[in-house]
């Protein structure tokens, strides 16, 4: 498998917008100027119970399109979190929403209560996937906040571009914040694929 | 898009129904399914705007039933479908390939039988879409590996319905399907459209099933002065019923020798590190997405292995295969499914290489890992 | 009005090979020549008439006749015929179907058409039975009446078709047998003249075997007792609903005026365009 290749996982629960989210994040990819696949799980699974979205962003070709090994993954929910946190990478991101999740398999994972700050921010959850996207942006760089807030603007509803990038830019301060309380300190991840 | 480049990010039924669009497609009929509801979506917005038809049938025989007519009536018809779906299609699917209408069906393939896993990928209708109807009929059957591929065979797939006055299926899985990827599409301008060869001759001169040279009759609209009959019934030249042993088997025959005719044309085989190969694997659909990365890994570990992708599956094409059996020893073939394409493996092989089966019906796919794993195993 | 040998002249296929599948005294061949008569008597241009049906003895119509004919599979005449209607709106569909091939296997797609209301005329020729595969009972055999498949009586009740199309939404209905040939002719002609979905209930007999089975004579006792049983729309209103026990209301049934199908959509078309031309930019 290519080198570059990076594989980012959001799971929640039905309703939470993280496939929105994930095809916003394929699309800054390609405005970044890389090859991205996306996938996610689809039907009844995505209107209720655990839902996710897989991306898989690369500066070459990209044969396998499913996620095997992730770099990145948020749960934003509990759920979420037991079944889908299984293969992540040794040293990979891990990003939890404490408002729903509440036990955290690993202690390096970074935990921000997203939805809750999203209510009391804008007094609507409505924007807690895009608020994620914006902590994804700050903490992992993978792709660039240009080239997020170009494909936000272009995928969100007419009319509700502003208030988008206003959650994009509080998710951005959420993280820089954590990272700051976190002061760098690192655990081990507890689980790992063999 | 609001930036400026020439990649976007699209999901497999989304380029399906663009390949639909650049090909000509007017006309689409069909009832909602998972997973190729967003093919019926997308094309209820677009194909008004750009002046064609959509209508919403109340079960797919009514659907596939609508876009027959309204090819009949002179338009490029196109409906997309899934399993259940595909199995209700069968019988009129008979009767477009015995009255040779022109006409696209995109099957998103699902889990089955029955209703079995909606949502989940699966490549279980390949025979289906094979002999899903009853009786002899030659059928064209195509199959994409991507999401520019499932634009760019549908388009063909449209192309070949009109060249060859027959159905064409476009079996799609659900990984491709439904999967987003950066693609790259041509202008519309540079998407080659083929129409069907219509009578030039006088109404009264015009047998609607006489072959011309090419092995394909000239295909008059109705409403264009050609007063013809159009039967599912066995017929002559003329289109009207016939038991008589002659024309019986010109017509049937003749359905035959028009894709006999057509079959390099037809058959779509990419090949990738074949040159030097000793071990193939034989794929289609997103088993080429894990078989592409699986030969990334054997080959760096020194294994001559090569790929054999099929983006034809009917008319089998059989000559991909006879010509590397000579240097092949070994043969692996991936599918979701109990081995469909297997035994046509098996059966064109005849013995000369070992070939073996990599099967997966649990809703999910045979990861790449598995297939290094199994050709490893192979070529020890 | 057009002769016989002007009618079979004119519209019947001169390269189509003789005689007809028809058995002596069936009451198709009838409704089939009054068809003619009224697209005769509306001047129509063969050209923009396409005939379409399904299977059965009925279905055999079409081949007969010089128009732009498709026959179909059993019971999807029409959605092949909606197929084609919203493909050519201009041409004038016309659907021939019998009682099993309408209401039984095709019976999804008969109410939905009704509720569509596309342009098209669909008369259905109820002889109470299928006859092309030996004479089993259909979904408008009468209860109590025998079949091959119901030798001692049917023991379902019937549809009654016009009420049945009534009830899911066709805009004209039109009833009456083929005995009475002149009616048959102009109700025709008004279905056709209609805009949105017509049916024209047709019925007829088939003496080789619902007749047989039932013993109700040859081909003349059973236009007969059409004339009999029959009573017009106008006669019947005035009438009790005991008094109408066993007798078939003809006539007119239901005529009105709804937004055709073709027509809607042309609106989607000119709607869809509208919104494509005022987004330069293209759709999100």
């Amino acid at each position: 498998m290519s080198q570059t290749r990076i594989e980012i996982r959001l799971a929640g629960s039905g309703g939470q917008g993280l496939i929105t989210a994930g095809i916003i994040l394929a699309e800054a990819a390609i405005f970044d100027n890389k090859n991205v696949v996306q996938s996610q799980s689809y039907g009844p699974e995505a209107r209720g119970g655990a839902s996710r979205a897989e991306i898989i962003i690369a500066d070459g070709p990209i044969f396998f399109p499913k996620a095997t090994w992730v770099d990145i993954f948020l749960a934003m929910s509990q759920k979420a979190c037991d079944q889908y946190s299984f293969d992540i990478k040794t040293g990979g991101v891990f990003i939890v929403d404490t408002t729903y999740v509440r036990q955290i398999p690993t202690s390096s994972a970074m935990a921000i209560p997203i939805t809750s700050a999203t209510r009391d921010k804008f007094g609507t959850e409505l924007f807690s996937n895009i608020v994620a996207l914006g902590i994804i942006c700050e903490t992992c760089g993978v792709v660039s906040a240009k080239a997020l807030r170009a494909a936000i603007s272009n995928r969100v509803p007419d009319g509700t571009e502003k208030i988008n990038l206003q959650a994009f830019n509080f998710g951005q301060g959420l993280a820089k914040e954590t990272i700051k309380n976190n002061n760098g300190v690192e655990a081990e991840v507890i689980e790992a694929d063999t | 898009m609001n930036k400026k480049s020439s990649y976007q990010l699209m999901q497999g039924n989304e380029a399906a129904a663009e390949g639909a669009l650049a090909a000509g497609v007017s006309f689409f009929a069909g009832y909602p399914i998972t997973p190729s509801t967003e093919i019926a979506e997308i094309l209820a917005d677009r194909l008004p705007a750009n002046g064609g038809k959509f209508i919403q049938m109340e079960d797919e025989i009514g659907s596939i039933a609508a876009i027959i007519g309204a090819s009949i009536g002179g338009c490029k018809a196109l409906t997309a479908t899934s399993g259940p779906g595909f199995s209700l299609m069968q019988e009129n699917l008979g009767f477009a390939c015995l009255a040779e209408i022109p006409l696209v069906i995109v099957n998103v393939m699902r889990g089955g039988p029955s209703t079995g896993m909606p949502t989940s990928p699966s490549q279980g209708d390949v025979m289906q879409a094979r002999w899903g109807t009853h009786g002899d009929h030659p059928i064209i059957v195509l199959t994409p590996s991507s999401v520019e591929e499932a634009f760019h065979y549908t388009v063909k797939a449209v192309n070949f319905a009109e060249k060859y006055r027959n159905p064409v299926i476009v079996l799609m899985d659900e990984v491709i399907g439904h999967m987003r990827a950066r693609v790259s599409l041509p202008p519309e301008s540079m998407v080659e459209r083929v129409n069907r060869v219509q009578p030039n001759m006088p109404p009264e001169w015009y047998l609607p099933y006489e072959r011309s040279a090419t092995g394909v009759a000239p295909m008059a609209s109705f409403g264009d002065g050609y007063r013809y009959h159009v039967t599912g019934l066995v017929h002559d030249a003329k289109g009207f019923p016939t038991a008589n042993p002659n024309e019986s088997r010109d017509n049937i025959r003749g359905l035959f020798t028009k894709i006999e005719r057509g079959f390099r044309e037809l058959c779509i085989v990419d090949y990738e590190q074949m040159d030097d190969a000793e071990h193939a694997i034989v794929a289609y659909g997103c088993m080429v997405l894990s078989a592409r990365s699986a030969l990334e890994q054997l080959r760096s570990s020194g294994r001559k292995v090569g790929l054999i992708k099929l983006g034809t599956l009917w008319p089998f094409p059989r000559f991909a295969l006879e010509h590397y059996l000579p240097q092949l020893k070994t043969i692996l073939v991936p599918e979701l499914n109990m081995g469909q394409i297997y035994r046509e493996v098996l059966r064109v092989n005849a013995g000369k290489a070992v070939i073996e089966k990599l099967n997966r019906v649990n809703g999910t796919i045979i990861t790449p890992n598995e297939i290094v794993k199994t050709v490893k195993g192979m070529t020890r | 009005m057009i002769s016989n040998s002007q009618l079979v002249n004119k519209y019947f296929r001169h390269n189509k090979k003789f005689p007809h599948i028809w058995c002596p005294g069936c009451g198709i061949g009838t409704i089939l020549g009054n068809m003619l008569r009224a697209i005769d008597a509306l001047a129509l241009d063969k050209n923009d008439i396409a005939f379409v049906s399904g299977i059965g003895c009925t279905g055999r119509a079409p081949v007969y006749v010089d128009f732009n004919t498709l026959h179909t599979t059993h019971g999807r005449a029409l959605p092949f015929a909606t197929g084609l209607k919203l493909a050519r709106p201009e041409l004038k569909v016309l659907v021939a179907t019998g009682d099993g091939d309408a209401t039984a296997i095709g019976g999804n797609h008969l109410i939905h058409a009704c509720r569509r209301n596309i342009d098209i005329t669909t008369i259905i020729f109820n002889n109470y039975i299928y006859g092309m595969t030996g004479g089993q009972y259909s979904p408008t055999t009468p209860h109590g009446d025998k079949a091959s498949t119901c030798k001692l009586g049917n023991i379902e009740r019937p549809f009654n078709i016009s009420q049945l199309v009534e009830a899911a939404g066709a805009t004209f209905v039109g009833r009456t047998t083929s005995y009475h040939t002149l009616q048959l002719q102009n109700i025709i002609k008004k279905a056709i003249l209609h805009k949105g979905f017509s049916v024209v209930e047709v019925i007829t007999h088939c003496p080789t075997t619902y007749g047989r089975i039932n013993k109700k004579g040859n081909a003349v006792d059973m236009l007969k007792w059409q004339k009999e049983v029959a009573i017009d729309k106008s006669r019947a209103d005035k009438m009790e609903p005991k008094e109408l026990e066993g007798k078939i209301v003809t006539g007119i049934l239901i005529e009105k005026q709804l937004p055709e199908f073709c027509e809607q959509y042309d609106n989607i078309i000119e709607a869809a365009q509208n919104l494509k031309n005022s987004k330069p930019g293209g759709s999100k």
